[in-house]
């Protein structure tokens, strides 16, 4: 179509911008970008809100808006009264908000209840070429549909709640082009840490990132979504997977998805949505699939992975001083001995769980890996479904039962430990294995330790209780 | 928001790279619903250590932070900004920082002074050297001033214009309220409803 009108091609990302440009910026200004969704949940959400009330202000597209209960929300004894306090605040603060503005809301107990970048997808409400926000940096998830999503602080999400724009100034665009075949045991979640350990925490600043080529191509909706949760990572607010029938066939049927002609005519758009044949990124990275291996991180940023092969790395194999320093408060802080193999580092916890690996599929490889086995000698392992959704699928099944017969916690949906705001956090010291996405000092609690890891990685780190792949059983 | 044309105050020299919202604003103070009140929350893990700077005089009186790169990665909380200002930094230093970050303090009168990682080397020699020194950063003429060494910051101009004018941003937007409801009477039908 673009040969013919004579437009410049464009990529994925710059047509999304365009079609959502309310008003283009004018001399130095940003563009305003009409926001088709907003996902709203406890965190974030409470001084927005007092902000519209002291203005006057109505929340414009309650069509456009829904709530979620996830961060503070405890996985078990969900219908007793949440005994910290402040928690219970943030909870009680957003239905109050929720009913006095009228946003529809999924709250604990909810059939619907989950972590927002669970619920969006699974309810058909993230598409191809939409613009997604929400006030957590996660919202990268829904790009793996095609959509430009990004995390907003709370002052954009009173903006969006007032205005349905945002002013943004335009991003730079990156191709990640991850060319080649997985190998068994190797995930999405093994790609994006390897991607991330490539272009580093900060390398994607001021771009959006769209993850291309046979191996990205070849990833269910549930893998592309890993991918994209953790671009944040990276330093990119955003990245995106153009949509495909992948993507269609995931999309078809859920609640709020087209039906009939209206189905026919998104598809028509969502298929003119690809990067054009000519198009060029203003930076381009190569991954070879092919060589790819189960990552992990060793360290206190997600930067900070090696191949599960490799050894706990030295600090002087690091190019600059400020490096040097960062890996040499990072190991001491993560309380290990250079050197050592990866493989040989005892854990305590195993999580499986976050908006990056809580879905029916991460459920399931985990599954398949624990089936038959007990869970290592002083390991807790914690199984925490992205939503109750999720979670009532995953019982179905009777993946429930293997875990538990496993000897893991089965629980309800949330956040739970992927950060130390409810009441599932790590003890001070302990070391973990972890699906979720940050390894920051303190994420998952108070001096907690964390080693991010595939779904696999982390069933076979609990069978053995040292960090291991299931090519180690 | 208080417009903010130049600021001069005590330079605090956090030789750190990779700060994360999670290290300046630990999870467990984001269960508030206020937006204020939130000093005692800022870097609360590391305060606890007494050799931190913010607990060393005259450091901890301090309002310009210059930080090492890659300032403010990870969740978005706009909570990082909220415990920086009220904590009372007015102005935050770095080579780099991450993008939710930088927005987040220009819609609070916060700062974010982008310099070169030699600059910010050059300036931390002199906040040691002479603890206490004051820095100047002027956004007018872009430039960071500490002692004999001035050299020059970055800062999106769209941001730099509305700091120095103390403009919401809401309001600017609802100027445009013709061609948003516009815009929204050319949405396809199918696109989704919550409700």
């Amino acid at each position: 179509m673009d040969g013919v009108t004579g437009i410049k091609p464009r990529t994925l990302a710059e047509k999304v911008w365009d079609a959502h440009t309310v008003v283009p910026g004018k001399g130095g200004k940003p563009d305003l970008l009409y926001i088709d969704l907003h996902l709203v949940h406890e965190v974030t959400s409470p001084q927005a809100f007092e902000g519209l009330r002291l203005e006057g202000r109505p929340l414009r597209r309650l069509d456009l808006t829904i709530a979620t209960e996830d961060h503070n929300t405890p996985t078990e004894n969900i219908f007793s009264t949440i005994a910290d306090i402040t928690s219970r605040t943030q909870i009680e603060t957003l239905r109050k908000n929720a009913e006095e503005f009228g946003v529809r809301i999924h709250s604990l107990g909810d059939a619907e209840q989950g972590i927002v970048h669970v619920v969006g997808p699974q309810l058909g409400l993230t598409m191809p070429g939409m613009t997604v926000v929400c006030g957590d940096s996660h919202t990268s998830t829904h790009g793996a549909f095609g959509a430009l999503a990004f995390g907003i602080g709370t002052s954009e999400v009173e903006h969006v709640m007032a205005t349905q724009t945002l002013p943004l100034a335009p991003f730079k665009t990156m191709a990640i082009n991850v060319e080649g075949t997985l190998k068994p045991g190797v995930t999405a979640k093994d790609i994006i840490l390897a991607v991330i350990a490539e272009i580093g925490t900060g390398g994607g600043q001021g771009y959006v990132l769209e993850y291309r080529g046979s191996a990205i191509r070849g990833l269910s909706m549930e893998g592309r979504m890993t991918i994209c949760n953790m671009s944040i990572e990276a330093g990119a607010r955003a990245g995106m997977v153009a949509p495909d029938e992948t993507t269609f066939e995931y999309v078809k049927g859920r609640p709020h998805a087209p039906t009939g002609e209206d189905w026919d005519a998104a598809v028509g758009y969502w298929k003119t949505l690809p990067t054009d044949e000519g198009a060029t990124f203003d930076r381009e990275v190569f991954i070879n699939a092919d060589e790819l291996e189960p990552f992990v991180t060793w360290g206190t940023n997600p930067g900070q992975g090696i191949p599960l092969s490799q050894s706990v790395p030295f600090p002087e194999d690091f190019g600059d001083e400020n490096e040097q320093k960062a890996a040499s408060r990072a190991l001491d802080y993560m309380g290990l001995t250079a050197g050592t193999p990866m493989k040989e580092i005892p854990v305590d916890v195993v999580f499986l769980g976050s908006c990056t690996n809580s879905r029916i599929e991460d459920l399931r490889a985990a599954a398949d890996i624990v089936k038959g086995h007990k869970v290592a000698d002083g390991v807790r392992m914690m199984v925490v479904p992205g939503s109750q959704k999720v979670r009532a699928q995953a019982e179905k099944e009777g993946l429930d039962q293997i875990f538990k017969d496993f000897g893991a916690d089965w629980r309800f949906a949330g956040c739970s430990m992927c950060l130390g705001m409810n009441p599932d956090q790590l003890a001070p010291g302990e070391r973990c294995a972890s699906t979720s996405n940050r390894n920051f000092e303190g994420r998952q609690g108070k001096g907690g330790r964390t080693h991010l890891v595939s779904p696999l990685v982390a069933a076979a780190t609990a069978i053995r209780g040292t960090l291991a792949s299931p090519a180690d059983l | 928001m208080e417009p903010i044309k130049k600021h001069t105050g005590i330079g605090v020299p956090l030789r750190s790279s990779n700060v994360d919202t999670d290290q300046i604003i630990p999870a467990v103070y984001l269960k508030r619903v206020t937006k204020t009140g939130f000093d005692d929350a800022l870097f609360a893990g590391w305060r606890k250590d007494e050799n931190f700077i913010l607990n060393q005089e005259p450091y901890k009186h301090g309002s310009v932070l210059v930080a090492g790169p890659d300032f403010g990665t990870g969740s978005s909380r706009e909570h990082a900004v909220w415990a920086l200002r009220d904590y009372g930094f007015r102005v935050v230093i770095s080579a780099r920082f991450a993008d939710i970050f930088r927005g987040n303090s220009g819609k609070q009168g916060l700062v974010a002074a982008q310099v070169t990682q030699d600059d910010v080397e050059l300036i931390w020699k002199q906040l040691e050297a002479e603890p206490g020194t004051e820095v100047t950063v002027d956004l007018e003429s872009k430039t960071v001033t500490v002692g004999a060494l001035t050299v020059p910051f970055e800062i999106d101009d769209y941001v730099r214009w509305r700091l120095m004018e103390g403009l919401d941003d809401i309001g600017l937007t609802l100027q445009h309220e013709e061609a948003i409801t516009e815009f929204e009477a050319s949405r396809p039908a199918w696109l989704p409803r919550t409700q």
